[in-house]
């Protein structure tokens, strides 16, 4: 499975490590509703770390779409929000 | 329910196939994309290009307002040794505020370096994506029948328009914050330019620094005085208790050694 952490790049994890990241991802989904920035940026962080630490970067010319995105380390709730809107923050 | 990045994932997909879907021959998709796509870089390049800029900006400001501390400094000191405490007083005063300008300038001037680095790497990136696509998008033209391409044309394409939300976030991003810290780059130009701030070349003389002449310059005229009256008398030269600082005022513009100084190309 192919993950990007926006402004970053792709990594290839396998799925074994599905587990640990869906974990993450789910608690992150739960600060970004109840509104908790200090817990939105320490689980986004884990997770960023998670990828990187499990998995292999992709090569800059790979052509490959990701199944999950990220966002970039700095990137606050409330563009983390935007973006999931209907027509957020993501150009095209 | 899904995750944060599951469905950011999902919408990046939605936007891809929204465009694929909107287009009757996919080869002309795979044209326009990769129009698109050179456009992006151009902006992304403008916008490092940018970055740089307000970078540099800041870096000058920085060094001006440095030196001009420095120089409040030696004011101060020369004040003390002249026995002056409310000169002195009031030059440390000063570079006390010029300081705060300067802690902020430089948590701006990190913060720019940072978008310029990220900007680099994304520019480099989307540029290796954008030159494997062409590759990819002249052999799917060549070999083309509509079913079989459908699938590729689908994944090349999705690959690099997300590679193209992504960047292009990335550059709204840095622009947003490069026209911040210029607009406080700008004031700052004014206050210099007001003379709010001193002017830091140090060419027109401000008030501390007439004070200090006016006081070291008369010193100046009593030690000379001194040194003649001895010379006449044939006695030994009692000049060598001028104070440090007592001599001309180009010397207490001098930069100290240790001033930090930006340098970066």
């Amino acid at each position: 499975m192919i993950v990007r952490i926006m402004g970053e790049g792709q990594w290839k994890l396998t799925d074994s490590h599905f587990v640990e990241l869906s974990k993450l991802d789910d608690e992150l989904l739960a600060e970004m509703e109840s509104g908790d920035e200090a817990g939105f940026h320490r689980t986004l962080g884990a997770l960023l770390d998670a990828v990187r630490r499990l998995g292999e970067p992709l090569a800059d010319d790979a052509l490959e779409p990701s199944e999950l995105i990220l966002p970039s380390p700095d990137a606050s709730l409330e563009e983390v929000r935007e973006m999931l809107s209907d027509d957020g923050l993501i150009p095209g | 329910m899904s995750g944060v990045m599951k469905r950011m994932g999902m919408i990046f997909r939605a936007k891809a196939n929204k465009a694929l879907d909107r287009a009757e021959d996919p080869r002309e998709t795979l044209d326009y994309s990769y129009q698109k796509q050179l456009e992006l870089l151009q902006k992304v390049r403008r916008g490092v290009a940018d970055v740089a800029t307000s970078r540099k900006r800041l870096e000058l400001q920085l060094n001006q307002l440095q030196s001009q501390s420095a120089k409040l400094e030696d004011q101060g000191r020369k004040a003390l040794a002249l026995g002056r405490e409310d000169l002195a007083r009031e030059a440390l005063s000063r570079r006390a505020a010029l300081q705060q300008q300067v802690t902020d300038l430089e948590t701006q001037h990190s913060t720019l370096q940072g978008e310029e680095e990220k900007l680099t790497l994304a520019a480099q990136r989307l540029q290796a994506k954008v030159d494997a696509f062409r590759t990819k998008k002249e052999t799917i033209k060549a070999t083309y029948t509509a079913a079989q391409a459908q699938t590729r044309i689908g994944e090349a394409f999705s690959g690099i328009s997300e590679e193209m939300g992504d960047v292009g976030l990335a550059i709204q991003r840095a622009e947003d914050k490069t026209a911040q810290l210029q607009a406080r780059a700008g004031a700052l130009d004014e206050l210099m330019a007001s003379g709010a701030l001193d002017d830091p070349t140090g060419i027109a003389k401000d008030d501390l620094q007439a004070e200090l002449d006016r006081l070291s310059g008369g010193t100046d005229v009593e030690l000379e005085l001194q040194r003649m009256k001895a010379e006449l008398a044939g006695g030994p030269s009692s000049g060598q208790q001028a104070i440090e600082g007592g001599t001309s005022p180009s010397q207490s513009r001098q930069q100290p050694q240790d001033t930090p100084r930006f340098d970066k190309q």
